[in-house]
């Protein structure tokens, strides 16, 4: 399955929009657009996810790796599907991202 | 920096066949490890030819390459290979070996089988609990990467005393599978997360979780010849990779994220303030005998795997068709890697070792007297801090209840206190002496070791539940389909009038009295104590005392027994504090039956129904004994306990209590909820210099 990425950076804000599957084969190209924009050391990374259809343990590391290369980030979701929600719950990986039905404030 | 470390020349490949690029390894770590730009692997055999890695794309049917390890990669017997460009996602790896073929001198070598890494650390191929796997399939149990990314937010092992643990042993799938338990992902460890509310209101402090290695469900699978019911290997203690959980167990297991979910879990339930504790299975392997599938050891080394007969069959000691060579030098730094793994990885804060008694085996299954294994395990400095239980005996006769070799460190499922205290409950006679001893920590056993060796339990998986030991004189498994042939017969149980179910009021209300004396002398007895899952709701399985086939009813928790046995649930919830609210109850050394802190009375002083007068008789089912708070803290309160197994009320004579205080009552068995147990301060005020015990019940007064 394709994932389309669309990314921008504005300011200290980061937007990376999602559609179709992040797994195993994809993850790769999202790997890419998150090095290269942590490199700019944005304060926060929004990910809108809404179309977003699956998320495989490939993308939940790419957030993992962000997380850990600049522990200050933070990492937004915007509308994920609920079956992504419950996978985030599951592995605890909710704690740490900020899930939003809309852009944060400041964004 | 990282650009300096990422020129080093020894991350470059030297060799390529097959479109993969490589380069010679590094002999240790055993198993796959990230390293820049590859994976190292590394893999051990001491009689093998030739090693040839090989490659998986996920649940692809065929490997996408094979490598074989030219002859300057093995250094001693250890194969190592660093291969670059790996997808670690979906990576899966396997083994081919090539050697002699010699079942009489141990070798088994069949280059036709891949074979999983012994140290895998994932396995795929059971990813969702009985999902009928590929029979067809090349490779069963698919070695995968792991990651040791998961955000453990400064968590750590809790190093709760162990003289104050209560322990909760439990299934994984059986708490939550039934849908009575109302959780969003039934029988998996995100399932069992939801209900950690409910094990912190009861009370525990460690939850002993039964086998979650990854094991094949299907294992000897088959239909009960009468009903048809699927029986499958539920409880799981037949090891297939010693390193990897259990996929199946995972709501995420399809996704391959079972890492994560047991570590979250294992992260809240710290939170929560309960230690983890796994029940590890390291006498044996789920290859079986020779008839038994290759999955990894047999296939790779099997004469420094197992422990053979003269001729080359499988000795088993295990009762499962083969033994773990625990004291060969590389199995047991096996072992010590994969329990180090655990602690460290996985913040295990201590196991529970199946059979451990083989563990104590040599070579040729001789009982050794200071067991390499045992002693390495009881010193290593990774583990220090890791509670250590054994299970002492196992299936070739050796019963080491007390006699376990120890090194200060180890602690034993007393199988003694077990038996003793059902004697006792159900009337026999002759047992007061013995009791005295088991309700004191088992200072006969454990003279040396302190009572802290003794983790004191009336039940566990293997055997009846508590309901069921107070409702069944007998084994009744004919659901196992082996013409209940099969389990323990000296159960030491008593129906308490008729067997199974009944609707007599007598009878019922003797069995409520029976399950309370069993718990009273359970949480109240130094040591360790242990709770069956589901005990504390009145969980019944039928009579089956050996459900480890059964994924259905017969295993599973009904919560619905939640409200229909509240009176229960809320006598142990009370029962649990009280432990958790008196010192003197919990106290790491033995009782020295004298007084050392000058408060006017010993650390224990016993009585029968006369004060200052046991009955220590073949004759007598009566025993009382006044507990010295003082001894434990100057805070603690006297504890009065009178234990009346006579099957009429006895007047016992009360021991006057100190500095002018007066007795209240904390527990009385033979009264209905919530007259049988009071909050840890006690209930109401005993008066008279004689109380009524009724017949079968204990009373607990404190001061």
């Amino acid at each position: 399955m394709a994932l389309d990425i669309q990314s921008t950076v504005n300011a200290n804000t980061a937007r990376i929009a999602l559609s179709g599957e992040l797994d195993g084969s994809t993850a790769p190209k999202l790997r890419e657009t998150v090095d290269k924009i942590l490199a700019g050391k944005p304060a926060q990374l929004v990910l809108q996810v809404e179309k977003l259809t699956f998320m495989a343990s490939a993308g939940l590391r790419i957030l993992i790796f962000a997380k850990q290369k600049q522990p200050n980030l933070k990492i937004y979701l915007v509308k994920p599907q609920p079956a992504i929600v419950d996978t985030l719950h599951k592995t605890g990986f909710y704690d740490g991202v900020f899930v939003t039905d809309a852009e944060p404030a400041g964004a | 920096m990282s650009t300096a470390t990422e020129d080093r020349i020894d991350f470059y490949p030297t060799h390529e066949a097959d479109g993969i690029r490589f380069r010679r390894g590094r002999p240790l770590p055993f198993g796959a490890t990230i390293v820049p730009n590859g994976v190292n692997f590394s893999v051990f055999s001491s009689s093998a030819d030739s090693c040839t890695l090989v490659l998986f794309n996920k649940h692809e049917p065929r490997p996408f390459a094979e490598i074989e390890f030219p002859r300057e990669f093995r250094i001693g017997d250890v194969y190592s290979m660093i291969v670059f460009d790996l997808d670690y996602e979906t990576l899966e790896y396997g083994y081919r070996f090539s050697g002699p073929w010699d079942p009489a001198a141990g070798l088994r070598f069949d280059k036709t089988k891949i074979l999983s890494d012994p140290y895998a650390r994932v396995l795929g191929g059971r990813d969702v609990w009985r999902e009928q796997p590929d029979w067809n399939d090349i490779y069963q149990h698919r070695a995968r990467l792991s990651f040791d990314d998961f955000d453990w937010e400064g968590d750590t092992a809790l190093e709760i005393p162990t003289k104050d643990l209560i322990i909760y042993e439990a299934h994984v799938r059986g708490f939550t599978a039934d849908p009575s338990s109302k959780v969003s992902a039934p029988g998996t460890f995100a399932g069992l997360r939801e209900k950690i509310p409910y094990l912190k209101s009861l009370g525990v402090n460690c939850l002993e979780l039964l086998p979650i290695y990854e094991f094949d469900e299907w294992e000897n699978n088959r239909r009960h010849p009468e009903t048809g019911e699927l029986l499958l290997n539920y409880w799981g203690y037949s090891t297939v990779g010693f390193f990897a959980p259990k996929a199946g167990y995972a709501a995420t297991g399809r996704l391959g994220m079972q890492v994560d979910e047991l570590k979250n879990l294992i992260k809240e339930l710290h939170r929560a303030g309960i230690e983890v504790m796994l029940d590890v299975v390291f006498n044996h392997t789920a290859e079986g005998d020779q008839r038994g599938p290759y999955i990894s050891y047999r296939g790779i080394d099997n004469r420094t795997y197992y422990i053979l007969t003269p001729e080359g069959y499988y000795y088993n000691f295990s009762g499962c068709g083969n033994t773990l060579n625990c004291n060969h030098p590389v199995v047991r730094n096996m072992v010590l890697d994969c329990l180090r793994y655990w602690a460290s990885e996985y913040h295990i804060d201590g196991f529970r070792f199946d059979l451990a008694s083989i563990l104590g085996r040599d070579q040729n299954g001789a009982p050794l007297s200071n067991p390499p294994l045992l002693e390495s395990l009881a010193y290593d400095p990774v583990l220090s801090k890791c509670k250590l239980i054994a299970e002492a005996w196992d299936a070739g006769g050796l019963y080491q209840v007390g006699s376990f070799p120890a090194y200060g460190r180890w602690a034993e499922w007393n199988g003694k206190y077990r038996d003793s205290v059902r004697k006792f409950i159900k009337g026999e006679l002759g047992m007061v002496g013995e009791i005295s001893n088991r309700i004191q920590g088992s200072p006969d056993l454990y003279w040396y070791r302190g009572p802290t060796a003794s983790l004191n339990f009336l039940t566990c998986h293997d055997g009846f539940t508590l309901r069921d030991m107070v409702s069944y004189n007998g084994k009744h498994n004919e659901a196992n389909g082996e013409w209940n042939n099969d389990g323990a017969n000296d159960n030491n149980s008593w129906n308490c009038g008729w067997e199974g179910e009944s609707t007599d009021p007598g009878v019922n209300a003797l069995r409520r009295q029976q399950m309370r004396n069993a718990a009273t002398l359970l949480f109240l007895s130094r040591g360790v104590p242990m709770l069956l899952m589901g005990d504390e709701m009145g969980h019944t399985q039928g009579g089956n005392n050996n459900s480890y086939c059964h994924d259905n009813a017969v295993s599973w928790l009904d919560w619905r027994n939640v409200e229909k046995e509240k009176e229960l649930l809320r006598f142990f919830t009370k029962l649990l504090a009280f432990r958790h609210a008196h010192p003197v109850l919990r106290g790491n050394r033995f009782f020295e039956h004298r007084d050392y802190v000058g408060s006017g009375k010993p650390d224990i002083g016993f009585h029968g129904t006369r004060v200052g007068q046991p009955d220590w008789g073949g004759a007598s089912t009566v025993l009382a004994y006044l507990l010295c708070g003082k001894h434990a803290t100057p805070q603690d309160n006297d504890i009065y306990i009178a234990i009346n197994m006579y099957w009429d009320g006895l007047p016992f004579q009360v021991p006057p209590a100190s500095d002018g205080k007066s007795w209240r009552v904390a527990i009385n068995t033979s009264m209905r909820s919530p007259e049988d147990i009071y909050d840890s301060a006690g209930g109401p005020r005993v008066d008279s210099a004689e109380v009524i015990v009724g017949g079968r019940s204990i009373m607990v007064l404190v001061a």
